[in-house]
This record gives C-alpha cells, sequence and structure tokens, in this order.
C-alpha cells in the first residue's frame, strides 16, 4: 500500500492556471498569502525576539507598562486599510464572475446524485465530461435534480453552487488547451467523492472535429420540440394562434406582464417555473389552473431542451442561431446544422 | 417592585430561609433572578425570532398564497383567544401584587384565574386545530390538497407548516407555563410567599407575560393581515 | 515517618476541599458546586474530544489511499460525526464548562455563579444530549455533516438525522445555560470593589461568550426543529419542490453557526491573556482594548454569517456586505494578537508549559486567521471555499488555537484545581508533539485546498495523494501528543507534588486561595482594590 512512494513524484504544490480568471484570482491570492506571510514573519519573530531579549534569566525586573493608544490606533487602521485592497480587488473580481460576456457559449449542466449530465446547444450529451474550445467564453447554466451541488473547475478557478429549484451559472474563457478535472464541491450523499468528471479544453481545430461527432438525436432545440409534442404543450400553446394560454412565439427575453400587475422577463428562470410551477406566475389575460404542472414528470435536463426550443422560436435572440454556438471559424457542414435552420424557419 | 419593608421579627426569618448561600443579601438575589429572567426571554426572543424570520420571507415570495390562506384562519376565535390572553396577563399581574401584599388569598384566586384562562386558550386551540384537521390543512399529516385554491397548494403547505409551528410552539410554551403556574400554586397553598419573598411569582410573572406578547405578534399576522389587500 | 498511633497534624492534616469535603455518588451527581460541575464536565467532554478524535485517526487512515480505504457510506458518517462531536459537544462547551465554570466566581470574589442548580442543570442536559448523539453514533451515525445541509438532510439521507439533531438540539440549551449562568454572575456577583475595569481579562472574554451563546444559540435550536418536523412530516419550508428554499437553511444555520466560532474562540483568547501576563509578569498591555475587542468581537460575530454562502447565489450587495463585515472582525482579533506579543515587551519571559502553548496559540491562531482573509475576500473565496483549504483554516483556529489554549489553561490551573502538579519535561515533551502533529496534519491541507481538492470526499485522484499521506502522518502524532497529557494528569493525582496556593506567583484571587479551592471559594468576601494583573506599580503609561 504505501510502497508506493512514486506518489511523492506526482506531487504538485500549485495548481496550473488555464483561464483568464485563473490568472487574476492567482494575483489576489498571492497578494493576501504575501501579506500574511509577511505578518506570520513579524509575529513569530516579535514573539522570538522578545521571548530572548527578555527571558527572565537575562531580564528579571519586568517593567509594568499600561499600554498605548497610538499604537493601538496604528496596528488597527493599518491592517484595516490593507484589508480594503483586498476586499475592493475581490469584490471585482466577484461582480465579473457573475457577469459573463454577451458572445459566451452557452452550455448546460445538470447536477444529480451523483453524476454531471452536459448538454450542448447542438444536441450533444455528455457525463462527467466537458469540451471546449480555447478562448472562447462559456457561460454554464446549471440546475439541480435533487441536493445542492456544487460545480467547480480548480484550474480555471470557477466554482458556483447548484441549487434545486432555480438555475445557477458560472463562466470562464480558457486559456489553455488540456486535461483538468471537475468536481462537486458541495456534499451531496454517499457518492459526492464520486461526481467527478474531466474538462478537455480543445484547439478550434480539435473542437470542430468533436463538435462535428455531433448530435444524432438533433439539437438541443430539436430535442425540445420533441419534447414540446410528447407533453402536450402543443395543444394549448399553439405557435401562431392565442389558444387559452399565452403565446411563445417571440417570447424569449421579452418582459410579460402578469396578472397582479408585475411585469417580468421571460428568462431561462422564467421559462423553468412556468413549466415547474406554472400558478407561480400568471400573465395577464389568462386563468390559472389550466396548464398542469410538470414537476416531476419533466427532469431539469429535459426542461433545459425545452427553454432552448422555446428560445429557437424567438427569431431576433442569438440563441435562436443555433450554428452560432460553434467559434468563428468554418466547419464541415453537419446534418445537425441544416436541420436547425429548418427549425428556425417554422 | 423592590421591596421596601424593613424585614424584622418574622419576615427577616422568610426572608433569611429563602436567601441562597452564595447571595450576599436577598436584594442580591432578585435582582440577579430577575436578570437572569430577562436574558432568558432573550433567548426565547431569539427562538421564535428565527420563525418569524422565516414567515417573513415566504409571506414576501408568496403573497397571493399567503392571501388564500387568510379564509381558514377563524378571526373570531383568534380574537377570542387574543382577548382571554391579555385577561390571564391582567390576572398575573395582579397574582404579583397579591404576593407582594402578602396576600395569600388574593394570590390564590387569581392564580388560579390565570390558570383558568390559559386553559381555555389551549382549549381554542384545540378546537382550531381540530377544524383545520378536518378541512385537511395540516401540511404532510392530512392534506387535503388545498382544493379550493390548488394553484397555491405548494405554497400553501409551507405557509401552513408556518402556521402550526408558530402557534404550536407558542401553545407548548403556554403548556409549560401552566405547570409553572401549578407550582407557584401549590406553594402559595402552603403560605411561602411574602411581601418579603415573592421572587418566584414575578419570574414566573415574567414568563407568562411573555408568552402572551408572542402572541399579540402572532394575531395579527397569523389572522388579520391577509384578510385585506 | 514515625509510626506513632498519634499523628502529629501539621504532618497528616489534609486541608479540607471542595474535592475531599464530602464522598460519594450522590455528593457529585446532585453537586451545586461549580467547581465539581466544572470537573464533571471536564470528564465528559474529554471522553467527547477522545470520540470524536478517534473519527479523525480512522478517515485520515482511510485518506491514505487515492481509492480510500473504507466504504464512501463509513466515511461520510465518521467526518459528519466527527464534526458534530467536535463542535457541538467538546470546542463549544470546553473553555467555558470546564474553567471558566471554575474560575468566574473566583475571579469575581464571589462564592458560586449566580444559579448554582442551572450549572448542575446543564451539564445533565449535556450528557442527555451527548447520550443522544452517541445513540446516533452506535446505530451508525448521521452522514449529513456537521452542516445538516436542507434538503439532502431532510429528504434524501438515510442516517440517523433526526437523533443526531436532536442531541445537538439539546446541547444547545446546555450551552445557553452556562452563557446566563455567566452573564448573570458577571452582572450581580462582583465582590466590593471589583469593578468591570478590574476584571481579568479571562472573565471579559468569558462574558463575551456568553452573550453570543444566549444570543445564537436559540436560533440553532429552531433550525434544528424546523429540519426535524420537515423529515418527520415529509414536507416542510425547506423543500424546493413545494416553493421552500434551502438557502433559507443555510441562512439560519449559520446565522447561529458563525458566531458559535466566536463562542469556541473568545474563551481561549481569554485563557492566553492570563497565561502570557503571567509568565511575562507584566500587566496585559492595552487592558481595555482587549476587553473591548472581546465584546467587539461578539457584536459583530452576528452580521457576517453570509461569508459562508458567497456561492450560493447571493446578490452583490449581499456580498459585499458581508465581505466587508468579515474584514471588520478580523481587526479585534489583530488586536489581541499584537496585545499579547506587546505584553512581552519588557516583561520577564518564562518557558513554562501554559506558556509553550500560549505561543503555539499567537502563531498558529494567527496563521489560522490570517488565512481567513483568502476567505472572507470575494474572489479568493471562489477558488478556495468547499475545499481544503477551509478545512485548514478552520483547524488553524480552532485546534491550534482553541485547543492549545484549553491545553495551556489546563495545565496553568491544574494546581489549583487538584492541588497537584504535573511532570514538566513529560509536559514540554507533549506540547512539542502536539505542534509538530498539528503543522504537518494541517498546513498540506491549505495546499491540497488551492490545489482544488474538495473536502469531504472519501477518495481523491491520485496526485493527491503525497500531501495527504503527510496530513495522515501528521494526525498520528498529533494524536499521541493529546494522549501523553491524559496519563500524565490522571497520574499526578495521584503521585503529583502536591501544590500549594500560587505556584506561579500569578496575581489574580484565584491564586490568594487554597490549591484546590474549599467549596464557598473564600473564607471571607474579598474586598479589590487593585487592577488585574498588578505585578508590580505603572511604570510606563506610553500614550
Amino acid at each position: 500500500m504505501l510502497g508506493n512512494f512514486p506518489f511523492f513524484a506526482d506531487l504538485q504544490l500549485f495548481p496550473v492556471a488555464a483561464s483568464e480568471q485563473a490568472h487574476g484570482i492567482d494575483a489576489l491570492y498571492w497578494f493576501i498569502t504575501d501579506i500574511s506571510i509577511v505578518m506570520t514573519i513579524v509575529i513569530f519573530a516579535g514573539l522570538a525576539y522578545f521571548a530572548w531579549k527578555y527571558h527572565n534569566k537575562k531580564h528579571p525586573h519586568a517593567t509594568q507598562i499600561e499600554g498605548s493608544t497610538k499604537l493601538e490606533l496604528t496596528w488597527s487602521i493599518l491592517p484595516f486599510l490593507i484589508m480594503l485592497i483586498m476586499f475592493a480587488w475581490g469584490a471585482q473580481i466577484y461582480y465579473a464572475a457573475q457577469n459573463p460576456p454577451k458572445n459566451a457559449m452557452e452550455i448546460f449542466v445538470t447536477g444529480k446524485q451523483w453524476m454531471w449530465k452536459v448538454q450542448y446547444p447542438d444536441g450533444t450529451r455528455e457525463i462527467d465530461a466537458l469540451h471546449i474550445p480555447v478562448g472562447q467564453p462559456v457561460k454554464l447554466t446549471m440546475a439541480s435534480e435533487d441536493v445542492i451541488h456544487s460545480f467547480s473547475i480548480p484550474a480555471f478557478r470557477v466554482r458556483h453552487d447548484v441549487i434545486p429549484g432555480h438555475y445557477d451559472s458560472l463562466w470562464f474563457t480558457a486559456t489553455k488547451p488540456g486535461h483538468y478535472h471537475l468536481f462537486c464541491t458541495e456534499y451531496c450523499g454517499n457518492q459526492h467523492a464520486g461526481m467527478i468528471g474531466w474538462v478537455d479544453v480543445l484547439e478550434p481545430r480539435e473542437y470542430a472535429n468533436w463538435a462535428s461527432g455531433g448530435a444524432s438525436q438533433g439539437s438541443l432545440a430539436e430535442q425540445g420540440e420533441k419534447l414540446f409534442q410528447q407533453n402536450g404543450c402543443s395543444t394549448c400553446h399553439l405557435l401562431d394562434q392565442q389558444g387559452r394560454c399565452p403565446i411563445l412565439r417571440g417570447l424569449y427575453n421579452k418582459p410579460v406582464q402578469l396578472a397582479d400587475g408585475r411585469t417580468v422577463m421571460a428568462d431561462d428562470a422564467y421559462i423553468r417555473e412556468s413549466i415547474l410551477d406554472p400558478n407561480a406566475k400568471i400573465v395577464s389575460g389568462f386563468q390559472p389552473n389550466v396548464m398542469p404542472n410538470f414537476k416531476g414528470q419533466i427532469s431539469e435536463s429535459d426542461v433545459i431542451q425545452l427553454i432552448a426550443y422555446i428560445k429557437s422560436l424567438s427569431p431576433s435572440t442569438p440563441a435562436s442561431q443555433q450554428g452560432s454556438q460553434q467559434p468563428a471559424v468554418v466547419i464541415a457542414p453537419k446534418a445537425g446544422a441544416a436541420k436547425t435552420g429548418t427549425a428556425v424557419r417554422h | 417592585m423592590a421591596d421596601t419593608l424593613v424585614p424584622a421579627g418574622e419576615d427577616a426569618a422568610v426572608k433569611e430561609k429563602h436567601l441562597r448561600h452564595h447571595f450576599a443579601t436577598a436584594e442580591q438575589q432578585m435582582d440577579a433572578a430577575t436578570l437572569g429572567m430577562w436574558t432568558f426571554l432573550i433567548t426565547e426572543v431569539l427562538f421564535f425570532g428565527g420563525m418569524f424570520a422565516s414567515y417573513a420571507v415566504y409571506r414576501n415570495i408568496y403573497l397571493d398564497a399567503f392571501a388564500s390562506t387568510s379564509q381558514y384562519m377563524n378571526v373570531v376565535l383568534g380574537g377570542t383567544n387574543t382577548a382571554v390572553l391579555i385577561c390571564s396577563s391582567l390576572t398575573m399581574a395582579l397574582a404579583v401584587r397579591a404576593a407582594q401584599l402578602s396576600n395569600r388569598k388574593h394570590l390564590t384566586l387569581f392564580l388560579i384565574l390565570t390558570m383558568i384562562f390559559g386553559t381555555v386558550f389551549l382549549v381554542i386551540k384545540g378546537f382550531e386545530y381540530h377544524s383545520k384537521w378536518v378541512e385537511g390543512l395540516v401540511p404532510g399529516i392530512h392534506w387535503s390538497g388545498y382544493l379550493e385554491h390548488p394553484e397555491f397548494a405548494h405554497h400553501a403547505q409551507i405557509l401552513f407548516s408556518l402556521y402550526f409551528y408558530m402557534t404550536g410552539m407558542h401553545a407548548l410554551h403556554m403548556v409549560v407555563g401552566l405547570g409553572l403556574l401549578s407550582y407557584l400554586l401549590i406553594q402559595a397553598r402552603r403560605n411561602i410567599f411574602k411581601a418579603t419573598y415573592f421572587a418566584p411569582v414575578e419570574m414566573i410573572g415574567l414568563y407568562w407575560h411573555f408568552v402572551d406578547i408572542v402572541w399579540i405578534f402572532l394575531f395579527p399576522l397569523l389572522y388579520l393581515i391577509g384578510h385585506r389587500r | 515517618m514515625a509510626t506513632l498511633v498519634q499523628r502529629s497534624p501539621e504532618v497528616e492534616a489534609e486541608e479540607v476541599n471542595y474535592l475531599n469535603v464530602e464522598h460519594g455518588w450522590k455528593s457529585w451527581l446532585l453537586t451545586t458546586d461549580h467547581k465539581r460541575i466544572a470537573v464533571l464536565y471536564l470528564i465528559s467532554i474529554t471522553l467527547m474530544f477522545f470520540v470524536g478524535g478517534l473519527m479523525a485517526v480512522l478517515f485520515r487512515i482511510n485518506l491514505l489511499e487515492p481509492e480510500g480505504l473504507f466504504s464512501a457510506e463509513t466515511y461520510n458518517r465518521l467526518f459528519s460525526m466527527h464534526g458534530i462531536v467536535m463542535v457541538f459537544f467538546f470546542l463549544v462547551p470546553s473553555i467555558p464548562a470546564t474553567l471558566a465554570n471554575f474560575l468566574i466566581p473566583i475571579m469575581v470574589g464571589a462564592k458560586d455563579l449566580a444559579f448554582p442548580r442551572v450549572n448542575l442543570l446543564s451539564w445533565y442536559i449535556y450528557i442527555a444530549g451527548a447520550a443522544l448523539t452517541l445513540y446516533a453514533v452506535a446505530r451508525g451515525g448521521v452522514d449529513t455533516g456537521w452542516t445538516f445541509y436542507a434538503p439532502y438532510s431532510s429528504t434524501y439521507s438515510n442516517s440517523y438525522v433526526l437523533a443526531a439533531a436532536f442531541g445537538v438540539f439539546t446541547a444547545g440549551f446546555s450551552s445557553i445555560l452556562t452563557g446566563l449562568n455567566f452573564i448573570v454572575t458577571v452582572h450581580k456577583m462582583r465582590a466590593p470593589g471589583m469593578t468591570w475595569s478590574r476584571l481579568p481579562l479571562f472573565v471579559w472574554s468569558n462574558y463575551a461568550t456568553g452573550l453570543i451563546q444566549v444570543l445564537g444559540t436559540p436560533v440553532l435550536a429552531i433550525t434544528l426543529l424546523l429540519l426535524a418536523f420537515e423529515r418527520i412530516a415529509h414536507v416542510g419550508i425547506f423543500d424546493p419542490n413545494i416553493g421552500g428554499d434551502p438557502i433559507l437553511f443555510q441562512h439560519l444555520f449559520w446565522f447561529y453557526s458563525h458566531p458559535a466560532v466566536y463562542i469556541m474562540i473568545l474563551p481561549g483568547m481569554g485563557v492566553i491573556s492570563e497565561i502570557v501576563s503571567c509568565f511575562s509578569r507584566k500587566r496585559v498591555f492595552g487592558y481595555n482594548f482587549v476587553a473591548f475587542s472581546s465584546m467587539a468581537i461578539a457584536v459583530l460575530s452576528f452580521v457576517v454569517w453570509g461569508h459562508h454562502m458567497f456561492l450560493t447565489g447571493e446578490s452583490m450587495y449581499t456580498g459585499l456586505a458581508f465581505s466587508i463585515l468579515s474584514f471588520m472582525v478580523a481587526v479585534p482579533s489583530a488586536i489581541k494578537v499584537f496585545n499579547w506579543t506587546a505584553t512581552m515587551y519588557k516583561g520577564s519571559v518564562s518557558f513554562d508549559t501554559p506558556m509553550l502553548y500560549a505561543f503555539g496559540f499567537i502563531g498558529l491562531f494567527t496563521i489560522g486567521g490570517l488565512t481567513g482573509l483568502h476567505l472572507a475576500t470575494l474572489g479568493t473565496d471562489i477558488a478556495t471555499h468547499g475545499t481544503y483549504f477551509v478545512v485548514a483554516h478552520f483547524h488553524y483556529v480552532m485546534v491550534g488555537g482553541m485547543v492549545m489554549a484549553f491545553m495551556g489553561g489546563l495545565h496553568f490551573w491544574w494546581p489549583k484545581i487538584t492541588g497537584r502538579m504535573y511532570p514538566e519535561a513529560w509536559s514540554k515533551f507533549a506540547a512539542l508533539i502536539v505542534f509538530i502533529g498539528f503543522n504537518l496534519t494541517f498546513f498540506p491541507q491549505f495546499i491540497l485546498g488551492y490545489l482544488g481538492m474538495p473536502r469531504r470526499y472519501h477518495a481523491y485522484p491520485p496526485e493527491f495523494q503525497a500531501l495527504n499521506v503527510l496530513s495522515t502522518a501528521g494526525a498520528s502524532i498529533l494524536g499521541i501528543g493529546y494522549v501523553i497529557p491524559m496519563v500524565y494528569f490522571i497520574w499526578s493525582l495521584r503521585a503529583g507534588p502536591k501544590a500549594g496556593p500560587n505556584p506561579w506567583g500569578a496575581a489574580g484571587l484565584e491564586w490568594q486561595i487554597q490549591s484546590p479551592p474549599t467549596t464557598f471559594n473564600f473564607d471571607e468576601t474579598p474586598v479589590v482594590t487593585e487592577e488585574a494583573y498588578n505585578y508590580g506599580p505603572l511604570e510606563e503609561i506610553v500614550g
């Protein structure tokens, strides 16, 4: 067992930095760590020096001193000012981490005991693995089917909790091709330590090759369209006529007036809630208790597909153009891409 | 409520008997008991506070569901209970006064009245809980599905859970209070309490008033405000 | 010694003290003497410490191999029970229920705490809570982590959540009653002349701790109850399936559990003030600042809980508020560290075992506190939350800090509590072993954490093995370091040299009375005319 002494050969002391965010966080990390090291040395040295210089054998009489308000203020205010730098710098990074750029490629991740299900807009699915192109901002929209999980990629220095009941997201831009760990970092039960996988960052050409492997079931939106039919949504939400239910064409990311007077944005979270808890928000002019509640019948990963379909019904949003989820590089046309084009023109 | 009588003769003996060995004077003992009881009541505020905070959160985000629950809250019974508790606080205060005046007869009378009011409260509460059971409004245990407003069925389970937790905890505190009052009654019958020693009556009185105040907050929050938009 | 039947009184007469004044089960189990209750607590929490410690040794053994040596289920229960036992049944009661229970009445010049029977009740409640929790352990344990997050604990876990939750719930009341007792004692039982500004800093610390215990613990109680109701009724307010919010659980839980960590460290800080002043033969530098820093920590501790939730999707404003407040709460702790160091300036320093533990505390608490900055900073918390970095941070402050302070205090007041001295050479050796073992166990975990190894993992990628092996090696050494004092402390009860009233030549009311003290502490109520730590007249009053 411990005959495996070679494990010391694998010893790493600092993680690789493979994203733009990582460099920023590492800089702040070293700032805090360096100051910590300095402070630690100051205290240790102070203790050691006083212990030596005022050792009772050498210094038998202690001088009684009350204190020094000036010193107290100095060593309270100065450290606090340094902490303010840490605070502000950290806040800036945190803010940036919550605001992905508009051109971020969106990938959907569903956490469930004890695996990560990854869904790409073109319909590809993976479990416990993520393939992304280098240099392209990527936004992960995440949902949990059961308990609280937390998605992290240490090499990118990204992490966010995934909490059942709503969507959470994080974003990054990978800078270095490679093979990196992804972990669940919120204890979620028995196989929490098994809820791990790999992120592969690929050069553009390799990524294109991987992507062209493509989904046989069609893009995410196409899969969503199938679900839309299978679950009877189309009987009410007739795309071009107003039935008993609000029209879905052109709905995505537009404001919606509710019966109680509020106006909300029809974003991913709104659509998710409309499927899983329809009576939570009733659109003005419509009745409660008409739409069935699909909680328990439609999983979070299925909801993601339905949302992709509904997004595709809004021609003005970039998300509807499935082809644009790929980076700006010429790729061999694939069967899926042609189909997607057709879907948009319905 | 400081004791201003100069202890003499029998009074001094009573004071002496109840003075615990680690206190220097009876005044110190009374001071300590008072601070102790107030501190304990502050812990109770924090304890109920967790539930009030949860209530505030959910009422805020599920306003309509909350409004739908108000039709099931019997304002008449709740209001009666409020009046009953306020009366019981009055009789409790009078009991403390009686103890301060060494009036054993009145002390006994007011303690019994307080206990009667407390019991009436619990009986009325029992009727309310029974009607909730019959209507299938006990989440997880006897829930009918909230058929009159099925669109709020989910959120109503949260709100009714909080209703039962909050009023149930309050009722539990009332039961404990009744137990404490029984103890006081027994001691009062034994003529323990006098002007020179009435600390337990006052302290338990403080507890009783606190339990009353919790209800004064519960009643409007659970019964009254949902009724109006 | 002569074999005369008539023995000379000076040689044979043993002083009557609180230990020998009465014998028998009832005199202990029905005692109201705060000193006996402190001893009862000491035995109980030591037992729980070794239970929790054994669990730690076991799961560190599991972590020798990347695939883990035990099953995931076993590991998950071990780390959860380790946390529950150590936090609620060792750290929270440790110094308050033992050393402070023993010393606070004496330090304020009183005969007992304000409510001696409540003190005994608090011990029984602690035992009931411990019994319930040990029952959960015996039946197989709980696997939710000491944090009991919903919905895993309310809906999904198959372990003994209710038993463990009720065990902790019960122990909480023990803590509340202890804190309440201290608050009233310090307010109402001070001897004549013992003004607030003459109180030993140990009293200030435990008073501040009492405030936190009284205000924070009830929220834990209701949170665990709400969790229990949800588990029993299969429906509840944290269930996302009916619109409940699991994050509400976290807010309620951490509203107590963050202040709880200050319950766990403040008493230790109080001990360090006492030890550093005695073994520098000096007043504590900046007494007022140290006293008020305890109060500032108590107040600020209640407004930082959200820093445990930076990655749950809190709003930006929430994150900003909790981050800046978390930096603020670090300042009073830093003030203390500087003041203790400055206390040694121009002092007369000796290196008895309590002082060695104090040095250990100041150094390790500094490291632990500084690594808290990485966690309070929003940007770096993204990289460190949920990893071994957090585990290392809190073990530095709780074990490198609090447990060292507890050991230091135990050694410092052992002669007072038992009337016996422990063997100095062994005690110094054990202190060294603890220091080495501790750092070897937990320093590698900072590195592991930033590398990305998540906490609560029973198995891990193979490249993390070397650091895990170092950590486990350290844990074994640390364990030995804790066993050695157990042995010599017990040995000293029978065979240790007898101690006089003031073996250290320390200032403080507790050193004016015999060792061990009598049941009522003082023959006459002391009248206090001096400030604390009056080792000599003031010579320098630096402005």
